[in-house]
């Protein structure tokens, strides 16, 4: 199959066969070069240079020299970094399980409908595509301590923000009524992969609603599940947006996250080396979480 | 007997989706509706949900007193020049990679899967350092580039070309018609729903970004949308109809988008999610 083209291009023109050759054998890296080339210097070497950054203490703008594994042992003694990831596992606890419920919770809701379907499905998704400052601004409004419409309705003045106990699970609430329509679509298409024929079957058997449901989408629709669960796994430890928009860390530090660690420590403190090693951190606890998760998900799979 | 009771059920369910999507969706409408009030009514108690005649000082008043344009032209510059080349390159790396062979296509490929796995926000401070050098802050260039490479769409890409028949191929080169007019006249327009999806997902997600406008500009004509508007909010304190209405401008775009290709965008976001 490959040398189709060769042959096409050598019979229409003889003699000059082993020069087209050559030609036709780079052609295709025509193709891949445009975005391989952006690819190698915009992710490639950037992944490579943060490596060798965390073994510097470069400022912001590139400038130090390497001091072995400093970087490392400074970050290992340091709290704040500790309590940053504490403090992203607290939220990656608040949103990664609950959003996957209430993802599959509407999906199964929505797929009921018939005229309504399209009407609804917009309106559980329709937060998704809002750029997330449009999210915090609304988030500010209608949570606000003393105008806020949610305030107002239930007669209470939270301030849901400023609070230390509130102020996570306020990020995470906002979070999930952004995001939730994504995981909801994924589950939609996971529930009309399954073929209809399946309740019928089971249906005719006598089986009820709730066994039908318990037999045959809980376990067909599981493999979707868990790639949901693992996407919102690897999202949600990258959170930072909300956190700048809506706490900024605060209050009393309680919501400083791993990003928002590193943004501080490289864009306003100008230590690029430490941040390098934080980011790098934060990839290694990625890797670490999603393999044990894999993992687990995987032997419930089998042992089914 | 059984019948009925089965169809209240359903009515009941009915009642309680359409109940949580009005509640869903509340907020969105309440900006909207904020947006229209002036600033005394936003915090007269009880508010009102239904405030006419509606008014449009905030708008104004955030176009005139704001480089509110000016951060518009930028994210539509940014967001069309990205989703243009990220799928024009996706397009052309996918194929090269489903239906060309050549020395290095496993490597390539290869190392497209491990970028695909990075954290783009973990390659920020090496990215900021990398463009500070060849003076790229607070430029488009700066901006756009990093921004087109998405290995996510080659993959996609790729995987949609896996899936063509090769006769197709095979027939076109019979008749002498090279790999570009292949790609552009047979492929493309045999895909071109996922192409249109991923270009509709790259653009909203492009417009939204906020994360790369926040490390590479910090001069105000430089901003977009995402980052200019939580500039608005420092310069005003609270003023809660200016707050929405410009949250209002700032979704008109995105909004617009999905509700005309609602389709196309659920296909893309499914897509990019790793299901087809």
């Amino acid at each position: 199959m490959q040398s189709l083209a060769t042959e096409s291009a050598a019979e229409q023109h003889p003699g000059q066969g082993r020069k087209q050759s050559l030609r036709q054998k780079l052609a295709p890296w025509l193709f891949v070069l445009p975005f391989f080339a952006l690819y190698v210097l915009f992710l490639a070497y950037p992944a490579i240079r943060v490596c060798y950054l965390s073994f510097t203490n470069s400022d912001i703008a590139g400038q130090g020299h390497f001091i072995g594994l400093d970087n490392y042992v400074t970050l290992f003694h340091d709290g704040d970094f500790w309590a940053s990831v504490v403090h992203t596992g607290y939220f990656v606890l608040l949103t990664v399980v609950p959003n996957t419920l209430m993802g599959f919770l509407l999906a199964l809701l929505v797929v009921r409908q018939k005229r309504l379907r399209l009407f609804v499905l917009a309106c559980f998704f329709l937060p998704f595509i809002l750029p997330v400052s449009v999210v915090s601004d609304t988030a500010n409004w209608v949570l606000d301590p003393n105008f806020g419409i949610v305030n107002l309705l239930a007669g209470t003045n939270f301030a849901w923000f400023q609070d230390p106990a509130l102020a996570m699970p306020a990020v995470a609430a906002v979070t999930i009524w952004w995001t939730v329509g994504l995981n909801m679509l994924l589950f939609i298409a996971g529930l009309q992969n399954i073929p209809q024929e399946y309740y019928e079957a089971a249906a005719i058997d006598g089986a009820n609603r709730f066994h039908r449901f318990l037999n045959i989408t809980c376990p067909l629709i599981w493999p979707v599940a868990s790639l949901v669960l693992l996407l919102q796994l690897i999202l949600q430890f990258k959170i930072f947006d909300q956190i700048y928009l809506l706490t900024l860390g605060g209050p009393f530090n309680s919501t400083v996250v791993v990003l928002l660690y590193m943004y501080r420590q490289g864009f306003q403190q100008g230590r690029g080396g430490y941040a390098a090693t934080i980011a790098l951190m934060l990839v290694l606890i990625i890797i670490v979480v999603s393999l044990i998760q894999f993992r687990v998900l995987r032997i419930k799979r089998a042992s089914r | 007997m059984k019948g009925k009771r089965f169809s209240i059920l359903g009515a009941l369910c009915t009642l309680l989706t359409l109940a949580m999507a009005l509640a869903w969706i509340f907020p969105i409408y309440w900006i909207t509706i904020t947006s229209l009030k002036t600033e005394d009514q936003t915090i007269v108690v009880p508010p009102s949900f239904f405030p006419w005649p509606p008014i449009f000082d905030a708008f104004v008043y955030v176009l005139q007193t704001s480089p509110f344009i000016r951060w518009y032209i930028n994210t539509i510059v940014v967001s069309v020049t990205v989703t243009f080349f990220s799928i024009l390159f996706g397009l052309m790396c996918g194929y090269g990679l489903s239906q060309l062979r050549f020395p290095g296509r496993n490597l390539v490929y290869t190392s497209i899967l491990v970028g695909f796995m990075l954290p783009f926000s973990a390659l920020a401070v090496p990215l900021f350092m990398m463009l500070n050098h060849f003076k790229l802050v607070n430029t488009f260039p700066g901006l756009i580039l990093p921004q087109i490479v998405v290995p996510l769409s080659v993959i996609v890409f790729k995987q949609f070309f896996d899936d063509v028949p090769r006769d197709f191929r095979d027939a076109a080169l019979m008749d002498g018609a090279s790999n570009w007019r292949i790609l552009f006249r047979i492929y493309l327009p045999l895909n071109w729903n996922i192409t249109w999806a991923m270009a509709i997902v790259t653009f909203i997600g492009t417009w939204n970004n906020f994360f790369w406008p926040l490390i590479i500009t910090n001069s105000t004509p430089m901003l977009t949308i995402p980052v200019g508007m939580t500039q608005i909010q420092l310069a005003y304190g609270v003023q809660f109809a200016e707050i929405c209405a410009t949250a209002v401008l700032a979704s008109i775009p995105t909004a617009a988008t999905y509700i005309l290709f609602q389709k196309r965008v659920t296909q893309g976001v499914i897509a990019v999610a790793g299901i087809k």
